[in-house]
């Protein structure tokens, strides 16, 4: 409670290293790696921008979403729509009308959600998501539960998404440019009162701050944010179904925050990586004698989870910072 | 005599079957401190909650330096120059001092959350913002404890920065609930004289159980019980009241 929260936003120095070598990783991996694990790594990046947009939701503003899947699918099924069965579509135009579709959804839902507080916006945000999900799911004109084909990935001004190779660096770019705009965001007039808002939003408002025109926006630009990352995904894996939109996908970028920590951005970007890469190893554990140890991944991922809330309540960030800081 | 800066008429607050503030019409002025004093669950709190439109009048209305304002959200009336601190001590506890105070500042000047510029300059870099804090920090004496965490504070000092962010948003008039609840007699002594001293620029309501402070610094009282006006007038006026010994004065001495 005494710990400054100065502290939880300044990234310390270990993590501005951390970032910086993980940069160069990413830069030499494709040189390095096979095709397969070059796309495993897109996908990580891809879900990363993801926890990154909750992450402005859920750590910086406190509104819980347990309905983000619905803005990150939207933006995937916008590209299977206005991609041709036999040529790309350009990420030039898709690429913005995508993100706007999604910001348009998000700006819609947020307009009755962000009125709620606490359980209730997890519950209303959540039942919204559902609502999007079913509507494509049962609708065949929507791709029903099979869900669309982008059959030719994007291309544009000479960069073609069907080189994998292209794809991640493009991914590569969008990682940075979304870390660098919400860190900027997070000191911005904007990202103060949003972290205001989350401390104490009743003090917030009677300092002068309309309360609900930040969280609706906060929540658009969370849910554009989001959009991005669906593009990528439906533009990388060339497939949407409405799973992208589900349950399972909300709360798996609400995992990805939590594990990496809350508030500052770094921590989603970090956590992200992290879940995937504990997601990759728990599934390739071996077989010990009769019992099949990756088969249970999932015990062994949410045994991971329960014990990080219990002994690193800020998430692998916080066993990134010297003590003394944790301690002032 | 000079224009009020705030007036309200016929203010009434029901709760369900509870009447708790009842028809109740006041102005403050400019270099005036309006202390409203009454016992324990008199209505002072919920009066002051209805002129700062934390919560919504069920009838009566409400001016703001001449412009109509009944009906208006907390956060419209404090951009017009309304300040209010709280009766529990309401600020950013892990926030440090200094970015309270750049918090409560900066709203004045604030672009519309929707305007991009408004995500991409620095907030802790805007001089007008940054000297709207430091007059506030001067002002309460605060400049000591400046990097401090709010929440390692004692309690006088919290409620001394209770009151600094509602000056950092430059208000007019100043709504105060019990400034000095829960104050060591040092304590006590320095919020006076602050209080005094932002007598000057500022129209003042006062609700406080302090006598001693109220009497100090009143110029004109008004005593509520149960809800209702019961006397209104200078301090000596009130204290040779009948009914308001009756009521009130006489339990408390």
């Amino acid at each position: 409670m005494s710990t400054p929260q100065g502290h939880l936003e300044t990234l310390p120095r270990s993590v501005h290293v951390l970032l910086g070598l993980g940069l160069i990783a990413l830069l030499a991996f494709p040189f390095a790696g096979q095709d397969f694990y070059t796309q495993m790594v897109t996908r990580m990046m891809i879900l990363a921008i993801f926890a990154m947009s909750l992450d402005l939701l859920q750590g910086i503003t406190g509104l819980v979403s347990l309905g983000h899947a619905a803005y990150f699918g939207v933006a995937g099924y916008v590209l299977a729509f206005l991609s041709p069965a036999d040529a790309g579509a350009s990420w030039l135009t898709s690429l913005p009308l995508a993100v706007l579709a999604s910001a348009l959804l998000a700006l819609t839902i947020g307009f009755f959600v962000v009125r709620t507080q606490g359980i209730y916006f997890i519950m209303v945000t959540m039942a919204f998501a559902q609502m999007v999900y079913f509507l494509f799911f049962d609708n065949k004109a929507l791709g029903g539960s099979d869900g669309l084909y982008v059959n030719v990935r994007p291309a544009a001004l000479g960069l073609d998404f069907e080189n994998k190779l292209v794809m991640y660096f493009f991914t590569l770019a969008c990682l940075v440019l979304t870390y660098a705009f919400l860190r900027r965001l997070l000191w911005s007039p904007f990202g103060r009162t949003l972290n205001g808002i989350r401390l104490n939003e009743h003090r917030t408002q009677a300092l002068g701050y309309a309360s609900f025109s930040y969280k609706l926006t906060a929540f658009t630009l969370a849910g554009a944010l989001a959009g991005l990352a669906g593009y990528l995904w439906a533009a990388q894996s060339g497939y949407v179904n409405p799973e992208l939109m589900g349950f399972h996908m909300s709360a798996h970028a609400i995992m990805m925050v939590i594990l990496g920590g809350m508030g500052n951005v770094a921590g989603a970007l970090i956590g992200a990586f992290g879940f995937e890469l504990f997601l990759h190893f728990f599934k390739d554990l071996p077989k010990v004698g009769e019992f099949d140890l990756g088969k249970h991944w999932q015990l062994w991922m949410g045994t991971l989870i329960v014990l990080v809330v219990i002994v690193a309540p800020q998430g692998l960030m916080g066993l990134l910072r010297p003590r003394s800081a944790q301690d002032d | 005599m000079t224009e009020a800066l705030l007036k309200a008429s016929s203010l009434s607050k029901r709760f369900g079957g509870l009447l708790a503030v009842n028809d109740v019409s006041l102005s403050l002025y400019k270099d005036q401190l309006h202390a409203v004093i009454g016992p324990n669950g008199a209505g002072k709190t919920t009066l002051t909650h209805l002129l700062s439109g934390d919560i919504a009048a069920s009838s009566g209305e409400l001016w703001l330096k001449g412009q109509s304002v009944t009906g208006w959200p907390h956060h419209r009336l404090s951009l017009q120059g309304l300040g209010r601190s709280y009766q529990k001590t309401n600020v950013f506890l892990p926030l440090s001092v200094w970015d309270n105070l750049m918090l409560a500042a900066q709203a004045l000047d604030t672009r519309a959350p929707y305007n991009p510029l408004s995500w991409f300059t620095r907030a802790d870099q805007n001089p007008a913002v940054q000297a709207r804090a430091d007059r506030a920090l001067q002002m309460t004496g605060l400049a000591s404890v400046r990097d401090k965490t709010a929440a390692v504070l004692s309690h006088g000092i919290q409620r001394q920065l209770e009151i600094a962010m509602v000056l950092a948003t430059e208000p007019d008039v100043l709504l105060l609930d019990e400034p000095l609840a829960g104050m060591g007699a040092a304590e006590a002594e320095t919020m006076v004289a602050l209080l005094q001293a932002l007598k000057k620029d500022h129209a003042m309501l006062l609700i406080e159980h302090d006598m001693d402070a109220v009497f100090a610094l009143a110029d004109v009282l008004t005593v509520m019980v149960n809800g209702t006006v019961i006397a209104s007038g200078t301090p000596e006026s009130i204290r040779s009241d009948a009914k308001v010994q009756a009521a009130y004065l006489g339990e408390a001495t």
